[in-house]
């Protein structure tokens, strides 16, 4: 296979599983029909329709190649940033600094994945925009909970924004013979994490016995975490002929990726249970918010991209 | 009731599609169904953009119906506000100083309902800038109950909205909003003003969300 028909390749294989999905849900659904209407089954479906919206999505970025996809997550980030401050608990004097966090920081951060500054985009949240957030909230003379204002919207940027920012900062990564297919890398990335995570929800509604972290999530059992993420590295490791890798690094890199998506669901959960939600949001139907969603990808979008940098780029 | 002017509709669509879009507004209708019944919505008051945020909550056919009330003084300062005021959200204006008022603020809110709106108000009377989670309800949403005994009282719930655009600042921030619809209220054929507006008070701080 010419490595121009990988992508095509890919969606279709994605496509396939979608429609074996939605056939299997609509199965079970008409199985469970004679009981009543069953919560699990609705929301199973609810799930399955909403993919079809997000690959569409994810498939319409990459038509429009590198500017698609960091639009694309541009976008995700500012809805992700807006779930996380709307459950932060914020002062009037913060007004200022989550104004230019929404309109400033964050469009400025992808414009430099953009235009490939990895100098730049790599330290501006964590070095500038730290030290600067501080000094305009300080300014405005609220010191009510000071601290901990700042560590919130500095926390919120790094995960919404910057962690997120290098799923397309994964484009400007020069790989000796790879030139040309960063989008491959992304859908790799993508794809072996979100399966992951649908794997885990699978064996742990099927054979999901042990609470791995009873205080912070009913849903994640050791069966889950160990078949989902097993079967999500063997998914990576079959998928080595779109990547840069050999099929046992594919399988690494994927574990590695798997068992950060894993981690960020669990932190994000805990901050949820904090705050006293079941969700980030509402607007995806069965899956909850924007969040719920990339809490995996953030987690491992920076470590998948930094280990590819150490070892892979020229 | 007569279909207003195409401009003047376009107008409310844009506005209340901005604030949608900005808040990404959510309703939850709790204790109540969105029917187009005849009914005053009374909710609590943060922001500038409560009103426009709450008639762009309501669904299309009855925000035609639903009018807002608001305080004559600062819509008709100007064109564009009366503009705004009066064509755009179709807002019922009410003088709110008491001593060189012509008409009873009261009975015009009365005569509006008489002739098919329902209403959007807000008892506490002021934007409330405070700490307070809600201020003391002023008298008039009791003596529109009294004038008007058989209209429905529907408490909303507007949430995060103060944070969106606090009171001095131009620069909306895009956090998520809910709208909650409590159960309607009527005024009881004993029920004193103090009852009432403490039930109504209640009835409103009962929709908040519970977060921490």
């Amino acid at each position: 296979m010419a490595p121009e028909h990988h992508t095509l390749a890919l969606f279709c294989g994605v496509l396939a599983v979608l429609l074996l999905a939605t056939g299997i849900g609509q199965l079970i659904a008409r199985r469970t029909a004679a009981g009543g209407p069953n919560a699990v089954v609705q929301n199973l479906n609810a799930r399955i329709n909403a993919w079809w919206v997000m690959v569409g999505v994810l498939a319409l970025a990459f038509l429009f190649g590198k500017g698609g996809v960091v639009v694309l997550f541009g976008l995700c980030a500012f809805a992700a940033l807006r779930e996380f401050i709307t459950l932060t608990p914020t002062r009037r004097g913060d007004h200022y600094a989550l104004a230019l966090a929404f309109f400033v920081i964050l469009p400025v951060q992808f414009w430099l994945v953009q235009i490939e500054w990895y100098g730049l985009y790599a330290i501006f949240i964590p070095v500038y925009v730290f030290l600067l957030l501080p000094v305009i909230a300080a300014l405005r003379g609220d010191t009510s909970r000071f601290m901990e204002r700042i560590a919130e919207v500095q926390w919120a940027l790094m995960i919404c924004v910057y962690c997120l920012s290098h799923v397309p900062a994964l484009l400007t990564l020069p790989i000796a013979g790879y030139e040309g297919r960063g989008l491959l890398l992304i859908a790799f990335l993508v794809l072996v994490v979100q399966a992951s995570d649908v794997l885990q929800y699978v064996w742990g509604k099927l054979f999901g016995r042990h609470k791995v972290a009873p205080a912070l999530s009913p849903s994640k059992t050791w069966e889950g975490l160990i078949g989902g993420v097993l079967s999500a590295t063997a998914l990576g490791a079959a998928l080595w002929w779109v990547t840069p890798f050999a099929p046992h690094e594919a399988a690494l890199l994927a574990f590695v990726s798997c068992l950060m998506g894993f981690f960020g669901g669990l932190v994000m959960s805990a901050i949820k249970r904090d705050r006293g939600v079941k969700d980030w949001g509402q607007s995806i139907a069965g899956h909850g918010g924007f969040l719920d969603r990339l809490d995996s990808i953030v987690f491992s979008a920076p470590v998948f991209f930094h280990l590819t940098r150490y070892f892979w780029t020229i | 009731m007569t279909s207003r002017p195409w401009f003047e509709r376009l107008c409310g669509q844009l506005f209340t599609g901005f604030a949608r879009l900005v808040t990404g507004a959510r309703s939850i209708w709790q204790g109540c169904a969105p029917e187009p019944e005849l009914r005053v919505y009374f909710a609590n008051h943060a922001s500038h953009g409560d009103f426009v945020l709450l008639w762009a909550a309501l669904p299309t056919g009855m925000r035609e119906t639903t009018r807002p009330v608001a305080g004559a003084d600062y819509w008709r300062k100007d064109g564009i506000r009366r503009f705004i005021g009066e064509k755009v959200f179709n807002a019922v204006l009410i003088e709110r100083n008491g001593t060189d008022r012509s008409v009873d603020p009261i009975e015009v809110m009365a005569d509006a309902l008489d002739a098919g709106s329902s209403l959007i108000i807000f008892p506490e009377g002021t934007r409330n800038t405070t700490d307070a989670v809600l201020l003391p309800f002023k008298s008039g949403i009791f003596r529109l109950a009294q004038r008007r005994p058989q209209v429905d009282f529907v408490p909303v719930w507007i949430d995060n909205l103060n944070r969106v655009m606090p009171k001095g600042e131009i620069i909306p921030l895009p956090l998520l909003c809910t709208l909650t619809f409590g159960t309607p209220l009527r005024l009881g054929a004993e029920e004193g003003k103090t009852e009432f507006l403490d039930r109504a008070r209640d009835a409103l701080l009962a929709l908040k969300p519970m977060v921490n």
